[in-house]
């Protein structure tokens, strides 16, 4: 199982890298959301996977699951959907004040 | 248990809070946040001369036991930063009342200021590393908004950038946990210190420190990650660029010095020499960038990457003596450079640019601005008897004491290279024909240098009052070799 979800990782980072190396303003966001999800599920699975009872609701069985991941992924999650909510209203803004979505005329130039 | 350290932390966050509901009543938000921001600077005061007389304060959120619960600590070092961060939030302020625009003021300016400061409250303070990444978050998302805010072209372009250099950054700090979790099983930092002592497979430890180095070095602009700074700390205001030239690098540079004294310190050949290296890196290519520039605002922006590098070849030399001198080096950085930030606000406010070659002769209309600007300078290019004089002397003879001469060689070099480009800016600034006409020989000066004169006070006075300062730093960087003074005083065994 771990080693499913490795690989599964692995293809998650490698796409969003793909992504955001590309020339289009939203494909780069769609890059960070892929890469926040990877990022989450890596955070689960490497402190491991076993058939533990859930923990707080009673106390006869004898191993139990670590609920700590769980608890700390709802957290990164709620600020990357804060944080994309906001790139995307950014990368909105961006392309309405220059006309274009294409990260190549986005560069800037030295005199101005 | 003490429960002042809360102060610093969530005092900004609930009158953030507050401020929000004033949207209309600008007056009113300068008083409540005026009046927050000097309220925290004495709890930062009385905080550090608890930690001084007493030790270690910590408190446990939600008296749940450590490593368990979430804790605040705050040791000398913290308690330094916090003092610091707070005096650059009151004076940034103080400076923003006069230069911010109506309509920038308008759009919940001071909300954000406040989640600002207590994200990097908050990340000098916690003892937790994911506490350490939400508080980084805080203040980031704080510091998307500050940095967009007014929303010109340039800045939405720049910004954007910005924001998706700092997620992807944030990302990776996630992925970090995610190893130390998985290795140590814990969060704690003070137990993950202690855990990482009994693991006898260093060579997975120095992947993850390696991947730490990364994401605080993309905050913090070491090289070859300090592409970002320049450009996007261009486009808001002087009093915004003012603090976050002082506070957020430094906040990455903190979290480096604290996890690579507490936590990776297993294989100081590798990784310290690491650190060394790009040290080297950071301050001299932030300084040629420095070099090649003709705006007062970059020039000072590439001068933070160049600074930067003093402070984590500090961390690299890794001795007490070393670790003093970066101790002294953040002060006096986090002390000179939002004032010289300051300046370049005074002098666009006259003149209207930041192009140095826009203007020229400001010394004959305005000689007390001129004459501070230049002391100033002269205390970030590192001339006796100024505070920056000291912090390198330190760094620089520990180097040589250590037989490292090209590193010194170096930070000499970009000592030199510093001092040419700020006499750079006084020649073009404020030498030469005066160039101004009119309204612009007749701006009120005081209400602009008001302000900054705090700043170059403290400068002289850390320049002067060199020996106590320097023996409090020393007290520091012992603090930060004994970890285990820190573990002892989280965990409490």
């Amino acid at each position: 199982m771990e080693l499913l979800m490795i690989i599964l990782i692995g293809i998650i980072f490698s796409v969003s890298t793909y992504l955001m190396l590309t020339n289009s303003l939203l494909r780069v966001i769609f890059g960070i959301v892929m890469l926040s999800h990877g990022a989450h599920l890596l955070l689960l699975t490497l402190s491991g996977f076993n058939d533990g009872a859930p923990p707080l609701l009673g106390e006869e069985a004898s191993v139990y699951m670590d609920p700590l991941p769980q608890a700390l992924i709802l957290t990164a999650i709620v600020i990357s959907f804060g944080v994309t909510a906001f790139l995307l209203v950014l990368g909105y803004r961006t392309y309405r004040a220059h006309e274009t979505d294409k990260m190549d005329q986005l560069r800037g130039n030295a005199d101005e | 248990m003490n429960n002042l350290l809360l102060v610093p932390v969530v005092a900004p966050f609930l009158i953030g809070t507050i401020l929000i509901l004033f949207k209309n009543h600008h007056r009113t938000q300068r008083v409540i946040s005026a009046v927050t921001a000097i309220i925290m600077l004495v709890f930062a005061f009385y905080i550090t001369y608890e930690v001084y007389v007493n030790g270690i304060q910590t408190v446990e959120l939600g008296t749940w036991v450590p490593p368990f619960g979430i804790v605040l600590v705050a040791d000398l070092f913290a308690s330094l930063m916090v003092i610091l961060s707070s005096i650059v939030g009151v004076v940034c302020l103080f400076f923003a009342f006069q230069t911010i625009s109506p309509e920038r003021e308008k759009f919940f300016f001071y909300p954000f200021y406040m989640f600002l400061l207590a994200g990097v409250h908050g990340a000098f303070l916690t003892g937790d590393l994911f506490n350490l990444f939400v508080f980084f978050e805080v203040m980031l998302i704080a510091s998307y908004i500050l940095i967009v805010h007014g929303g010109t072209k340039y800045q939405l372009r720049e910004s954007f950038k910005y924001v998706v250099i700092n997620v992807f950054a944030s990302i990776f700090f996630i992925v970090g946990i995610a190893y130390i979790y998985g290795i140590t099983g814990t969060l704690n930092m003070a137990q993950i210190a202690e855990r990482v002592g009994e693991l006898e497979q260093t060579g997975v430890l120095n992947a993850i420190a390696v991947l730490f180095l990364l994401v605080f070095g993309m905050k913090g602009a070491l090289f070859p990650l300090y592409f970002w700074l320049p450009n996007s700390y261009f486009g808001p205001p002087s009093a915004i660029a003012a603090l976050f030239g002082g506070l957020l690098t430094k906040v990455g540079i903190y979290a480096i010095i604290r996890t690579f004294t507490l936590i990776f310190t297993h294989d100081p050949g590798f990784t310290h020499n690491l650190i060394l290296f790009l040290a080297g890196g950071t301050m001299f290519f932030g300084v040629l960038g420095a070099v090649a520039q003709f705006d007062f605002k970059r020039i000072l922006s590439y001068h933070i990457i160049s600074q930067v590098g003093y402070m984590a070849l500090g961390l690299g030399l890794y001795s007490q003596l070393a670790i003093a001198g970066a101790i002294y080096y953040i002060a006096h950085h986090i002390i000179v450079k939002p004032a010289l930030f300051l300046f370049c606000g005074a002098t666009e406010k006259i003149t209207g640019t930041t192009d140095l070659k826009k203007m020229s002769g400001l010394l004959k209309t305005y000689p007390v601005l001129g004459w501070l600007f230049l002391v100033t300078a002269i205390s970030l290019a590192g001339i006796p008897p100024l505070s920056g004089f000291f912090s390198k002397f330190a760094l620089i003879l520990d180097g040589i004491d250590q037989g490292r001469y090209f590193i010194v060689f170096i930070s000499l070099l970009v000592g030199i290279l510093t001092l040419f480009s700020m006499m750079k800016i006084f020649i073009y600034v404020f030498w030469g024909e005066e160039s101004l006409k009119g309204e612009q020989r007749r701006q009120p000066l005081m209400p602009l240098l008001m302000p900054i004169l705090p700043l170059v006070a403290l400068t002289v006075i850390l320049g002067f009052g060199a020996e106590p300062i320097f023996s409090f730093s020393m007290d520091v960087a012992n603090e930060l070799l004994e970890p285990a003074n820190y573990i002892n005083a989280v965990l409490k065994e």
